[in-house]
């Protein structure tokens, strides 16, 4: 018997590339979590479950695209919360009180959001702020912005919006899901396939090895921001859509469930490593847990308690993961 | 008996032997001079003795005993204390915690600042500097001040031998003057001084013995009184010149690069050269005398101060990597992994860095791995693939990965600062026929290297600096290692003077 005919030695064996064996484990835990809410909840693994899941989440993935992208160049942004409450604000005035058509609300809430991620690359990159500190000031300032914007009110606005939010018959999946999936495959192109998206890594790795390699930085850091605070405009639209109406009390927190979704995917916080769809998979997660733990009558408390768990053992799970691959 | 320090067969070997079979004895009341050019083993030697390395051959006896520290705080602990070029304080506490770091006084477990004061001002009395106030952040000394704190430092603990690395090279000539007087001092109470130093006449002045270390041994020890510094350079470079094998230059006359009056303080004051296309220029000078300072403002990588450039005799003004490399400059930095290399990243990536092949903006992956074969071929770096990460690479194959990098760019000028510094011999030599190459294409090269023979070796001439100073240009065809040695250390033996 030759050694051809036992298993192949592993050395031998042609090496999947890291990302699938990443993607391949963020599925099998999503996949185990369906089976432990379908086993603990009869109504759970339902095609219903699976739609209003997917309708819940189009504005927290555009947003955790955004994140994994600051993530990545090595920033932090904090904002995106108020960022997405300060353009559904604008939107919902453009709409209600000004009687713009929604063509142009609508622009107007992703220049908004582009705009003022603009400021908070600006300020960080050129007055060399740390963005943990520019953004976190930007969360308070544009939080206040929406409250002057509505005056401390909800905005009703209605069924002018709603078909953004709501599923297109026969494919039961909304306008604003189909866009988030979109931005999904146009952050990971982006990211693994341009000359942009390599910059951003390898400013992430060391910024000083790619400005001595003659390559201006700046530019891609504030874009960066700039593309984030896009994206929280259009996550502003998703949600208006799906709430009928521009709350400035919206998305309170969203910036711990966005980077909490980047880390679950792998991305480091330390710039570097990351992937926009790895990004995607830690949104399921998040919301399966979230949709699951309401179904079977977890409380409040107890659902929070184990969201954070999930978290910490999911990076966990990578660093184990990335230290067997080095032993290696 | 009057030895307290006794080395016997001393060795350390890293890839290469870089210290061999050291017998040296100090004695008690002695300042015993060090003498070496760069990479001679005068720091691995200090290092040794005071437990920072340990040594792969020999033996040391420490008052008789057989004394073999395992790190700095067993020899600290034995009465052997070293004050090295790099400071050890931290600059946000205050003068009196750095002094008494590793024993806080406490009581009831908190920290008891009226003993911490008391015992910080009895040891900073006890080293003359009694006017520095114990409670001020050592962040607002000036570097000179630091020195001495952590010289008073060193004396606060047991003290039986004392080592001080360049002590004098952050200070005023004043600071200077003071530090030797209470060496002195130090001397007649019975500490023995172990003193490295560049500045010849300091050693002149203050040494009882001399040593000198070449290429990893010992080739002299004997009384300074009687030993000119003329002799003590001669020593250090060895006499004998070697003969040189055929040298082919490819240097025309054509001026490509001149940089002149670059100021970048603190360490460079007044640096240039002027460079023709196909010519290699060496920059030679001691460790701390302002080459990769100089490299690094003429490509705009540190603003500098003072400075002006002229590219084909048109002059330009660089404010940033990105510019320099627009005008056709190249750097091949000193520090590959700090400011050269991705180190999680591939080989693959790293090469492209900066020369990637795109269409609209995507990757052209095709063209880009064949690009990093073709460099990986070309200069026979030693990788499992060219999807390897980097930091897996010897120092030598990143090394060849960053020069990849910059052919893969093209240039017109290539600065070297320091290409081979801890790579092996084949690598060493496969980046000396790079060199070659380039001046071939009608490159223009700068090389700054700390080791003399290799720019002997692969350079037309050389520019030597001396305490931020270009001390004078050598042509191959006239220069000899003495004089270039000379140079070197021309504006550290006349410092004193000129400033007196």
């Amino acid at each position: 018997m030759t050694q051809a005919d036992h298993t192949p030695l592993v050395s031998r064996r042609p090496r999947l590339p890291p990302s699938v064996v990443q993607y391949v484990g963020l599925g099998a835990a999503l996949l185990a979590l369906v089976v432990i809410f379908g086993l603990a909840s009869p109504s759970f693994a339902s095609a219903k479950t699976a739609a209003s899941i997917a309708n819940q989440i189009p504005d927290l993935t555009v947003v955790a695209v955004g994140m994994t992208l600051v993530l990545i160049v090595g920033g932090i942004d904090l904002s995106v919360g108020s960022l997405l409450a300060l353009s559904a604000a604008l939107m919902g005035a453009a709409l209600m009180q000004w009687h713009w058509p929604l063509a142009l609300a609508i622009p107007l809430a992703l220049l908004t959001g582009a705009a003022a991620g603009l400021l908070n690359g600006v300020i960080s990159v050129w007055a060399r702020i740390p963005s943990f500190i520019v953004t976190l000031g930007m969360l308070e300032a544009a939080r206040g912005g929406a409250y002057l914007v509505t005056d401390s009110q909800t905005t009703y606005i209605g069924s002018s919006v709603e078909w953004i939010g709501a599923p297109i018959p026969g494919i039961a999946l909304s306008p604003a899901v189909l866009t988030a999936l979109v931005v999904v495959i146009v952050g990971q192109v982006v990211l693994t396939r341009t000359v942009f998206g390599r910059h951003l890594i390898a400013i992430g790795t060391n910024a000083e090895a790619v400005r001595m390699a003659g390559i201006r930085t700046a530019p891609y850091a504030i874009t960066v921001f700039a593309v984030s605070g896009l994206l929280c405009g259009l996550g502003a639209v998703m949600q208006t859509a799906r709430l009928s109406s521009a709350d400035p009390n919206a998305a309170v927190g969203l910036e711990l469930s966005a980077i909490a979704a980047c880390v679950i995917g792998g991305t480091s916080l330390m710039g570097g490593r990351g992937s926009v769809v790895a990004t995607f998979f830690g949104v399921l997660i998040i919301a399966v847990l979230q949709t699951g733990l309401a179904q079977v009558g977890a409380s409040e408390p107890l659902k929070r308690v184990i969201t954070g768990g999930v978290i910490v053992g999911a990076v966990l799970l990578d660093a184990l993961r990335q230290r067997l691959a080095q032993a290696r | 008996m009057n030895d307290v320090l006794e080395l016997t067969g001393i060795g350390k070997t890293y890839a290469v032997p870089v210290l061999a079979e050291v017998d040296l004895t100090i004695r008690r009341g002695e300042v015993h001079a060090l003498l070496g050019a760069n990479g001679a083993g005068k720091s691995t030697l200090s290092r040794i003795v005071a437990g920072l390395v340990t040594p792969t051959a020999g033996s040391m006896r420490l008052d008789g005993r057989p004394f073999a520290p395992l790190n700095k705080r067993e020899a600290e602990l034995a009465g052997v204390q070293i004050v090295q070029q790099e400071l050890n304080l931290i600059p946000t506490l205050t003068v009196a915690e750095n002094l008494l770091l590793t024993r806080l006084p406490r009581r009831f477990g908190v920290i008891d600042r009226t003993a911490l004061h008391a015992q910080a001002r009895a040891i900073l009395d006890r080293s003359g500097l009694s006017s520095l106030p114990t409670d001020l952040p050592v962040s607002a000394l000036g570097v000179g001040q630091q020195q001495l704190l952590e010289i008073a430092g060193a004396l606060g603990r047991e003290c039986r031998v004392l080592i001080l690395d360049e002590p004098t090279a952050a200070l005023s000539v004043a600071e200077a003057d003071d530090l030797l007087r209470r060496l002195d001092g130090l001397r007649k109470s019975g500490v023995a001084i172990i003193y490295i130093s560049h500045r010849l006449d300091e050693v002149a002045r203050l040494a009882d013995r001399v040593t000198v270390l070449r290429d990893g041994r010992r080739v002299h020890t004997g009384p300074a009184e009687g030993l000119s510094t003329d002799a003590m350079v001669a020593l250090m470079s060895g006499e004998e010149i070697r003969t040189r094998s055929a040298w082919t230059s490819f240097a025309t006359t054509q001026v490509v690069l001149e940089a002149d009056g670059f100021r970048a303080p603190p360490r460079l004051v007044d640096g240039g050269f002027r460079v023709c296309a196909g010519e290699r220029l060496g920059i030679a000078g001691l460790v701390g005398s302002g080459r990769s300072e100089l490299l690094r403002a003429v490509f705009a990588a540190d603003r500098a101060a003072a400075g002006t450039l002229r590219l084909h005799g048109t002059a330009v003004q660089l404010t940033s990597p990105a510019q320099a490399v627009a005008h056709g400059l190249a750097l091949i930095t000193e520090e590959r992994k700090r400011d050269g290399l991705l180190l999680p990243l591939s080989v693959r990536w790293n090469t492209s860095l900066g020369a990637l092949p795109s269409r609209f903006g995507f990757v052209a992956q095709a063209a880009e791995q064949q690009l990093a074969e073709d460099y990986r071929m070309l200069l026979d770096t030693r990788c499992t693939s060219i999807d390897q990460t980097v930091g897996a690479l010897s120092g030598g194959n990143q090394q060849k990965v960053v020069i990849a990098r910059w052919l893969a760019r093209d240039a017109e000028v290539f600065l070297f600062d320091e290409p081979t510094r801890g790579i092996d011999v084949a690598a060493r030599r496969r980046i000396h026929q790079v060199f070659a190459e380039l001046a071939e294409h009608g490159k223009a090269l700068v090389i700054v290297s700390s080791d003399l023979d290799e720019l002997l070796e692969t350079c037309d001439a050389i520019v030597v600096m001396s305490a931020g100073r270009v001390a004078g240009r050598f042509e191959r065809a006239t220069w000899t290692r003495e004089a270039l040695m000379r140079a070197a250390f021309s504006n550290h033996l006349t410092t004193a003077q000129d400033v007196a």
